[in-house]
């Protein structure tokens, strides 16, 4: 069992298998994005309240779901890396970072948007609002983080921590909305409960929430791949692919 | 179909300039992050082809050419065998 476990975190094992996962994810990313645009922008019916600007849904949701995930990964991967020294999970988290501050950026960007026409402002300090703001900086500093040190074990090891410490942010902004008096609407989606809005509305929705999630999957496994290659560069396997690919 | 014609569904019932960009910068930005990687694949191949015809195979890893902050991010020492 620990000869698999050894095995996963071989880079040159990884770099196998997300060569062969890799073009299914992306098959299923255009799929799904593309049924779930095309449904929730010309299909699903307009909102008796907010009319056509709730179609925003369509790119918010998806990317603030993302902007979380990506980080629980991050932290996941942080923590892999420092207990049983997996270099590949250090790998994966340097490439997933930029992807979670994009799209932490594109819910803030989405949402301000979206303020506009339903509260008449593009931000405000309530709970929820406030914490993605913060998810976002912290993005950036794990960013510069690893960048800064002289030794990238050094930066690893930093950005790794400020990782884990900074995941206590993402119960936050799930439980904000129900822990504070906000402007901020409830969640859509429940484990437990049907959606507040009818299957023509949350359907396309939810196709473009998987649509996202099989984005950053394929796009974290292609550039962990190029990560690999980098710091690999002078291992055999490496140079024979190369020449292979002539 | 929730619109009777094309500029019906471009204007979103007033609402157009809303929801276009808050659409169009992220799909701005996803296709961004695809052309990054593309971008950053194809630069890898060149360095490591340019490598490897150089026959400088005894480099230690960490190539160190510049990409983005984003994949620079962690190239800086070139003594860090494990």
């Amino acid at each position: 069992m620990w000869a698999f476990i050894h095995k996963l975190g071989s880079p040159k094992w990884f770099f196998g298998i997300s060569t062969k996962l890799q073009p299914w994810f992306w098959v299923a990313a255009g799929l799904l994005i593309a049924t779930g645009t095309l449904w929730g922008l010309l299909f699903a019916p307009g909102d008796y309240q907010q009319g056509n600007s709730f179609r925003i849904i369509y790119v918010h949701v998806p990317a603030a779901f993302l902007a979380q995930s990506i980080f629980i990964s991050m932290a996941v991967s942080g923590l892999v890396f420092m207990v049983w020294k997996i270099k590949v999970a250090d790998m994966a988290a340097a490439a997933m970072a930029p992807l979670g501050a994009v799209m932490t950026f594109m819910a803030l960007f989405s949402g301000a948007v979206w303020g506009v026409p339903t509260w008449g402002t593009v931000w405000i300090w309530d709970a929820r609002l406030t914490a993605m703001l913060i998810l976002f900086f912290l993005y950036m500093g794990i960013i510069a983080l690893r960048g800064a040190f002289i030794s990238r074990d050094s930066g690893s090891r930093a950005a790794s921590v400020l990782a884990m410490v900074g995941v206590i942010n993402i119960p936050i902004i799930k439980y904000s909305v129900d822990w504070w008096y906000t402007l901020h609407q409830p969640a859509t989606f429940s484990l437990t409960s049907r959606p507040a809005m009818p299957a023509e509305m949350w359907l396309p929705l939810l196709i473009m929430v998987m649509g996202f999630y099989c984005f950053f999957i394929a796009l974290t496994l292609m550039r962990t791949r190029h990560e690999i290659l980098r710091r690999e560069a002078n291992k055999r396997w490496v140079q024979v692919l190369i020449e292979e690919s002539r | 179909m929730a619109f009777a014609s094309l500029s019906e569904f471009l204007a979103m019932g007033g609402h157009g300039l809303y929801v276009w960009s808050a659409w169009g910068v992220t799909g701005l930005l996803l296709l961004a992050l695809i052309g990054h990687a593309c971008f950053e694949q194809r630069q890898l191949r060149r360095t490591l082809k340019r490598r490897a015809r150089l026959g400088k195979a005894q480099y230690k890893s960490a190539l160190n050419e510049p990409t983005s902050l984003a994949a620079h991010a962690g190239q800086r020492d070139t003594c860090n065998d494990p």
